[in-house]
């Protein structure tokens, strides 16, 4: 009678927890997730890799811990923190395609390296590596050309980190224009798609993109 | 901008690289990192305790203490620390803020204590996370009520110079302040109870006289008890007119309830002198008497727990309201049943539904008068199973019901204060993104602002109205500056936008001429360039910066401002049409009015042209002429050039 009462009482609380799965008969381990901690490679490995100095792989990594104590950022958490940076616009689209073009192993979650791996790429890489990581971002299914359609998801992602409040008033078609203008100055043989060898003799000829890929130089 | 995520900024400004290729215009320049200065570790000696952070964990918050320069106060040339004679305990959490971003209250700490350190290391506690809030919020109360509790029991002191009216108003409210006060307490309680017995006994029949039949002591001994109604309706007189008298406010003494007992109490004595003995009215008259009961209420000055009954009553009102409610559904119900089924029996007492309600009110609460009965077998199974109903629908829920409702009231109270909590929070929320967009609105302005001090080269202004920024805003401005390059439009804060939308919305008819000036409008905005004095520019071929007098307009804010350029003459004439309609929405926020707005020369970007291919399809917008303004006469007038083009410089 007591081990029925006790086994009743068990399966109760099981019940009421949602955390038994009735099919398998197994209880589903919540814990897991939570407990999954990522160590990156050693410091040296990633000095050897990417571009960046010992201190500025230290500030990295505090940062990047601080946010994210077990070592991995999710999509959520990724977009938890661009969204801070634009207060008035909603910057999740864009969030995604960046987490996209960071996560590159496409395991749903960005670790240290491959943020770093990133970083270095944008921040110490050559003109010629920033535009062919730029085309890749902007190369949503990474099939070598960017098609109108991904240009104006990238592009309605970027408006819409602007908000509704600003001047002069948004109108539906901006992003479309801007898309047009886009390929009327990259797309040569027009075909509808951009490649990468387009993309990156177009930018090379354009004095503005050239001058504002040198921004980086100096952001850490 | 959350200062936990500072240390994300170089990522998000790394992620920009995605607009770059698709902006159309060069980026500003980014704020340079002036003092190369390592990161170092600090130490913050606590009365002892050693803390050891980074420089730039402190430098997130620059408006407290730890963050601005005035821990330098503090610092310790010979152990070269920074030296706090502070409590070590509470110092974790106020340095844990600088760590995570968020404040946290430990619940061992002592309110004040902890709001004091606060105070000293600058630090509001309306930022406290969500997590404490809650427990601060309420310890806070609770502190300020038992400082209230002190201050109440202080008001027992005698205070000097209190006239005799307010002296007379507190040897009511409290009796026991002054031996007067106290025998005048006592002997209005006694006549009150005096009254009330009067009122009690006078309808006891005082036992048969010879020749009369029993009747009641009211009627027998009328001069007697009339006597004694006078000696009590005297003093409660007397008592109502000092009362009346002595009270702060008589308005609001008049509607309080405790007056308007008083009144009723002593109002039919008073009716009763003036009418006369006259047979209609008295019946009338009799009635009044009933209100003399009500001075039983008058106890109610005189008892503390009858206060708090009335006070329960009157806050369960609505649970009471709601018990009676299902009690009479429950009523109508059965009442509506045993009509129906006892209609058949002759000489039937349920004569209607409302007569059954008695019937079914008596059975429910088990009384059981017997006064109206069911005589066919329907009406007695009815009658059965309504009594077995009344015995669960009453006696079962009423202890669950009253604690029910009590821990429902409770619950209440603290789902209201979770949901008023809910929208501080919202608010605090909504504050931050508001004040960290106004953050970059403002720092748009006075970057704009320095640059026309700049040009025109008045060093103090200047400097009066440059702020410090810390790096990590500028960077963040610089930033959001990128993004709004990149799309060619501006943040604007929502009173701009809604001005703009009105502005867009009076203008009928979008013209089409000013198909150009559209473009005008848009490119302007992203490809004029700010001439700084000393760089020439590839097509400049106006003449430098020539001021043109001020525009003293009232101080208001600006968003843009509208600066003339100097217009090299092959540009058709069409844009010289748009060019007059100079708006001034350019008011410039600067404590002199003496500014002077300098003129910008307009490189001509090949989008200008007429067959630009640039931006072709341009949205149709123009800069909105401002509804009813008067154009500024001083900018038009002093514009020697004919073909002037106005054109909108973004800020920065």
């Amino acid at each position: 009678m007591k081990a029925k009462n006790r086994d009743q009482s068990l399966s109760d609380s099981r019940e009421l927890d949602g955390s038994y799965d009735q099919l398998t008969d197994s209880v589903e381990d919540d814990f897991e997730l939570s407990t999954v901690c990522h160590r990156p490679e050693s410091m040296d490995k990633l000095q050897e890799q990417t571009k960046f100095t010992k201190k500025e792989l230290q500030v990295l990594y505090r940062g990047f811990k601080n946010e994210c104590p077990s070592g991995v950022v999710n999509e959520e958490t990724f977009k938890t923190i661009y969204s801070q940076f634009f207060p008035q616009g909603d910057s999740s689209m864009y969030a995604h395609f960046l987490f996209e073009a960071f996560d590159t192993n496409k395991n749903g979650s960005v670790s240290f390296e491959d943020f770093v791996f990133g970083l270095s790429i944008i921040l110490r890489g050559t003109i010629n590596d920033r535009l062919n990581w730029a085309f890749n971002l902007y190369d949503l299914n990474k099939d070598g050309c960017i098609t109108k359609e991904e240009m104006l998801d990238i592009m309605k992602s970027i408006y819409d980190m602007m908000g509704k409040y600003t001047y002069p008033t948004m109108q539906d078609d901006t992003p479309r224009e801007h898309v047009e203008s886009f390929f009327q100055k990259m797309d040569r043989n027009k075909d509808g798609v951009v490649t990468i060898e387009e993309f990156i003799e177009s930018c090379q000829k354009d004095e503005n993109i050239m001058q504002s890929m040198q921004l980086f130089d100096n952001v850490i | 901008m959350a200062a936990g995520v500072a240390a994300w900024l170089p990522f998000a400004r790394a992620a920009a690289i995605g607009w770059m290729p698709v902006a159309n215009c060069p980026m500003p320049v980014a704020p340079r990192d002036h003092s190369k200065r390592q990161d170092e570790l600090i130490i913050l000696n606590v009365s002892g305790r050693r803390f050891q952070t980074w420089r730039t964990t402190l430098d997130r918050y620059p408006d407290t203490l730890l963050g601005s320069s005035e821990k330098e106060f503090f610092y310790n040339e010979e152990n070269k620390e920074y030296f706090f004679d502070r409590d070590p305990d509470a110092f974790r959490s106020v340095l844990n803020f600088y760590r995570t971003g968020k404040l946290h209250y430990p619940r061992y700490e002592c309110i004040s204590a902890y709001d004091e350190e606060l105070a000293f290391f600058g630090i509001i506690p309306e930022i406290i996370g969500d997590c404490c809030y809650e427990e601060y919020k309420d310890r806070k109360r609770e502190n300020l009520e038992r400082l209230q509790d002190d201050q109440e029991e202080n008001k027992d002191m005698k205070l000097p110079n209190m006239n005799f009216r307010e002296t007379m108003w507190r040897a009511f409210e409290n009796p026991h302040t002054s031996t007067m006060a106290l025998v005048f307490y006592y002997v209005t309680g006694f006549f009150i109870a005096i009254s009330v017995i009067t009122n009690v006994v006078e309808t006891v029949p005082c036992g048969a006289t010879a020749n009369q039949k029993d009747m009641p002591c009211g009627e027998r001994y009328t001069v007697a008890f009339f006597c004694m109604d006078t000696a009590c309706v005297m003093i409660f007189t007397v008592e109502y007119l000092m009362r009346l008298f002595a009270a702060p406010s008589r308005y609001r003494f008049m509607r309080s309830v405790m007056s308007i007992i008083d009144v009723v109490a002593i109002l039919p004595y008073y009716i009763g002198l003036v009418m006369t003995n006259n047979e209609d009215v008295s019946g009338a008259f009799v009635t009044l008497r009933v209100f003399r009961v009500f001075r039983i209420f008058k106890f109610s000055r005189h008892s503390q727990g009858l206060r708090i009954l009335g006070y329960t009553l009157k806050s369960c009102a609505s649970e009471l309201g709601f018990l009676l409610f299902s009690l009479t559904m429950a009523i109508i119900i059965f009442a509506t049943v045993m009509f129906y089924a006892e209609k058949g029996s002759s000489s039937s007492k349920f004569t209607s539904i409302p007569a059954s309600f008695w019937y079914t009110i008596v059975t429910m609460t088990t009384l059981g008068y017997g006064d109206m009965v069911p005589k066919t077998i329907a009406g007695k199974i009815f009658g059965s199973i309504c009594s077995l109903s009344g015995v669960l629908v009453i006696a079962l829920p009423v202890p669950v019901i009253v604690s029910n409702f009590s821990r429902i009231y409770h619950q209440n109270q603290r789902a209201d204060k979770r949901r008023a909590q809910k929208k501080a929070r919202l608010a605090r929320i909504r504050i931050a993104k508001t004040g960290s967009s106004n953050a970059f609105l403002q720092s748009k302005r006075n970057g704009l602002l320095n640059e026309l001090l700049e040009l025109t080269g008045t060093e103090e202004d200047e400097q009066k109205l440059t702020k410090t920024t810390s790096l990590l805003e500028s960077q963040h401005h610089h930033l959001l500056h990128c993004l709004e390059k990149t799309t060619a439009h501006e943040f604007v804060d929502e009173q701009m936008f809604e001005q703009n939308c009105l502005e867009t919305a009076l203008q009928s008819y979008p013209s089409r001429s000013p198909s150009i000036s559209s473009h005008d409008g848009s490119m302007g905005t992203c490809c004029s360039r700010r001439v700084k004095r000393n760089t020439p520019l590839p097509n400049a071929s106006v003449p430098p910066a020539h001021p043109v007098p001020t525009h003293q307009g009232p101080l208001q804010e600006l968003s843009a401002i509208r600066i003339q350029c100097g217009d090299p003459p092959s540009h058709t004439a069409s844009r010289s049409n748009l060019n007059l309609k100079t708006d001034d929405k350019g008011r410039i926020n600067c404590k002199g009015g003496q500014i002077t707005t300098a003129i910008i020369s307009l490189p001509t970007p090949p989008a200008l042209t007429p067959d630009g291919d640039g931006l072709h399809g341009p949205p149709q917008r123009r800069p909105p002429p401002p509804p009813g303004h008067p154009p500024a006469p001083s900018i038009q007038t002093t514009t020697s050039s004919a073909g002037t083009n106005i054109v909108k410089v973004s800020a920065l």
